[in-house]
């Protein structure tokens, strides 16, 4: 079994005509827990969501544990087995209650019972200390709950990586805070987590290493620490000064 | 006028319409939704040609009057030897209108659902298949609902049409009534008859929305 749980090599992608991403090189390692970092626009969610293919790349190379990613459905099935994505907005499915939300997907991708899928999907919805709200439907719950079942139910398919999209940027600061200890406690438990975020405390605690991506390429990646404090660019060290200049202003919502 | 004429001779002669008109709706909105679920797909997952002809169809049906369509199917079939009653002829040429607005209702629906909820589908392994059956199509229907069931109230009168070639439904009666007592006033008999039935559908209509609402919906509108 290979170190590196995910590679990604000279990866293209973009829409329409326009290249977003000019050939990202990138490496995750078993358990390890990589920030992504970069201005609007930069790239950062797109590469994300290359990885799963819910944006089609134009050219490079994925692999997720020793499987190439192709457009072959069954292919396609094992590398989302393995992924879980957690998006900005939560997508949780407004018609179903948050167990559903959670049992659903096992029961369809896992092929699970549905009393052993709700078992399963109860157990992680206690975990992160959302099984009260096991009935309610995500409409109902505020956004930071609503998160944080995004974050069950993508942990609940028991994913090697963990792809998380500036889960905290679309909400509130005070409710922020309550999705943050979330990934802390997430984070803890030893998966492979690949986190596009401007939580900078978060990074710097929870992070082992940072990558740093502006105009679609990687400037600079590193030791957490030594990025955020001793960034060797000058493009990563204007974008962290104006992230901290922002700090107690409203949040950015990309 | 002669009270008991009226309740006992008028009022039951129109009333017998009713079934006939409710006949009508029932399976022109029946036909409408069958035809019009597959005029949807054929827009929303079909290929290109298949899209166009869908397309063409509403197109023709919606920008044609409906009275032009009945008399052509109950008059202008039979010259290619398809001879249809009356009845059957307007439940066809109703419900093949029907199903234009049926299909963009539908079709609108579908399209409703944020891109997002694709997307989060797919992240968690589903199929296309799955995607649409357990994700896409139950928040569709809950859209369409409203749409569908004022579709239904629009059949009911519309319905009124088939008079024209001789259907003995509601209107057909009252037009009869009033040439044979010449009493227009039965003309506001009529329509509160047709009041009478439609406002009970607009109403199951709001307590079907209800019903199904997705919980929270209307507070995250706020």
């Amino acid at each position: 079994m290979s170190e590196e749980l995910l590679q990604i090599n000279g990866l293209r992608a973009g829409y329409g005509k326009v290249e977003v991403l000019r050939g990202i090189d990138l490496r995750v390692k078993r358990g390890e827990k990589v920030v992504i970092l970069g201005p609007s626009g930069s790239g950062k969610s797109t590469l994300l969501k290359c990885i799963p293919y819910l944006v089609r790349p134009w050219s490079g190379e994925i692999r997720i544990d020793g499987l190439t990613v192709s457009p072959d459905p069954a292919v396609l099935r094992r590398i989302r087995a393995n992924t879980g994505f957690v998006f900005q907005q939560y997508n949780l499915f407004p018609h179903m209650t948050i167990i559903r939300n959670v049992a659903l997907p096992l029961e369809l991708s896992k092929g699970m019972s549905r009393r052993e899928a709700e078992e399963t999907a109860k157990s992680v919805l206690d975990m992160l200390g959302l099984g009260e709200l096991a009935g309610k439907y995500p409409l109902e719950l505020s956004g930071g709950q609503q998160q944080r079942a995004a974050i069950a139910r993508a942990l609940a398919i028991d994913p090697k990586l963990l792809l998380l999209d500036e889960p905290t940027s679309a909400l509130d600061p005070e409710l922020r805070y309550e999705v943050v200890e979330t990934l802390y406690q997430v984070a803890k438990q030893g998966r492979s987590m690949l986190i596009v975020t401007h939580e900078l405390d978060f990074a710097e605690a929870a992070a082992d290493r940072v990558v740093f991506i502006d105009e679609g390429q990687i400037v600079e990646e590193g030791d957490a620490r030594q990025v955020l404090e001793r960034p060797r660019r000058e493009r990563t060290e204007r974008f962290l000064r104006r992230l901290r200049s922002r700090l107690g202003e409203s949040p950015s919502t990309n | 006028m002669d009270i008991s004429r009226f309740l006992f001779q008028i009022l039951p002669y129109l009333l017998e319409g009713i079934p006939v008109t409710m006949q009508l709706t029932l399976l022109s909105f029946a036909l409408g939704l069958a035809l019009g679920a597959v005029l949807a797909a054929a827009r929303v997952f079909g290929s290109k040609p298949l899209s166009i002809i869908s397309r063409s169809y509403i197109e023709f049906f919606r920008g044609t009057p409906l009275l032009v369509q009945i008399f052509f199917i109950y008059f202008g079939l039979p010259t290619v030897g398809i001879r249809l009653d009356a009845f059957t002829a307007s439940v066809i040429a109703i419900g093949l209108n029907s199903a234009a607005y049926q299909a963009e209702i539908l079709r609108s629906a579908i399209k409703g659902i944020p891109e997002e909820q694709y997307l989060a589908a797919e992240s968690l392994g589903m199929t296309t298949v799955q995607t649409y059956r357990f994700i896409i199509f139950p928040q569709a229907i809950r859209v369409a609902t409203p749409a569908l069931v004022n579709e239904f109230v629009a059949l009911i009168k519309y319905t009124s049409l088939a008079s024209i070639i001789g259907v003995a439904e509601l209107f057909r009666r009252t037009e009869y009534m009033v040439s044979y007592t010449f009493m227009p006033e039965i003309y506001l008999l009529a329509a509160a008859i047709y009041l009478a039935i439609c406002l009970p559908t607009s109403q199951f209509s709001k307590m079907l929305e209800t019903r199904y609402a997705i919980p929270g919906y209307k507070r995250a509108l706020v």
